[in-house]
């Protein structure tokens, strides 16, 4: 990938190898099922963590863990038990539940479709096979919060802290999630020159 | 078509003095979102000046959190649904 550059009238241009825009489109693609308006199924089983191996594993990158059915009033909006989810999609109240619910039951469903949204727009403007990249401001905007959305769910479920390059270094060459750290990494150099070019 | 709300007798202000007090944005620090990135979005959102809105990008770093907007609950509401619209971590609270 070639970092983005800012164009003429605000908007960005990049360039992507195609394996990179699978990649992307990969993980952008887990993130609008996790945060489907329906719900997601969980599409693995809860046995353990998905490897890091191949291209194939990142299938199951993001993918949520299974857990038992809520059994509580459907009325009562309360944050997701997924903590990816449940971070794509916080309260908007802390320590006060009754307000927390009340908010999400107002904004819950408009958020979901804001992130598929930018997701899509950002899908629609990934060349299919590597190439350029060439997006409006608003365009940039989306792939903005689009990148930070896959961001944030791959450093929840990698446990990423403020000492990520310290968590990254540590793990062994043949560590299964040193790929998946790689891939965080190279998302946030990517959302970052992103940034830059519109700043 | 529906019809307009009944005149509802609200409670005066002097008599609730809690409801006077106004709401704030607070933004929480976290270990994922770029630096930068929230700078961006606290100029993009609330049009501050890039100097302004490092200040308060520095604050929720190195702080915790910081409040970012105070005013009425609703528009600190939508303040937080906008943030939560770029991943930021957010959260309406009255003053105190």
């Amino acid at each position: 990938m070639e970092p983005f550059r800012r164009t003429r009238g605000g908007g960005a241009r990049a360039w992507i190898a195609a394996s990179e825009a699978s990649l992307l489109r990969n993980l952008v693609g887990q993130v609008m099922t996790l945060i489907a308006p329906e719900g997601p199924e969980p599409p693995y089983s809860p046995s353990g963590p998905p490897g890091w191996e191949d291209i194939t594993a990142l299938e199951a990158l993001l993918a949520e863990p299974g857990g038992p059915a809520s059994d509580e009033d459907p009325e009562a909006r309360r944050a997701p038990d997924d903590p990816v989810v449940a971070r794509l999609l916080p309260d908007g109240y802390r320590n006060d539940p009754e307000a927390a619910g009340e908010f999400r039951r107002y904004t819950e469903s408009g958020l979901r479709s804001a992130k598929q949204q930018v997701a899509r727009e950002m899908l629609d403007t990934l060349p299919d096979t590597g190439g350029r990249i060439q997006l409006t401001q608003d365009q940039a905007v989306a792939w903005l919060k689009a990148l930070n959305d896959v961001r944030l769910a791959l450093g929840v479920r990698l446990g990423v802290t403020e000492e990520f390059e310290e968590q990254w270094a540590r793990l062994g060459q043949d560590d299964p999630q040193r790929a998946a750290f790689e891939v965080y990494a190279w998302l946030g150099a990517v959302q970052e020159s992103l940034v830059q070019a519109l700043a | 078509m529906s019809a307009a709300p009944a005149e509802v007798d609200l409670p005066r202000s002097a008599d609730n003095p809690v409801t006077d007090r106004p709401w704030v944005t607070i933004v929480w620090n976290d270990p994922i979102n770029l630096m930068d990135y929230v700078t961006y979005v606290f100029q993009q959102v609330f049009g501050y000046p890039r100097k302004k809105a490092t200040k308060l990008m520095l604050d929720v770093h190195h702080k915790g959190k910081a409040v970012v907007a105070a005013g009425a609950r609703e528009a600190m509401e939508h303040n937080v649904e906008v943030l939560h619209g770029y991943g930021l971590w957010a959260t309406v609270k009255q003053d105190n």
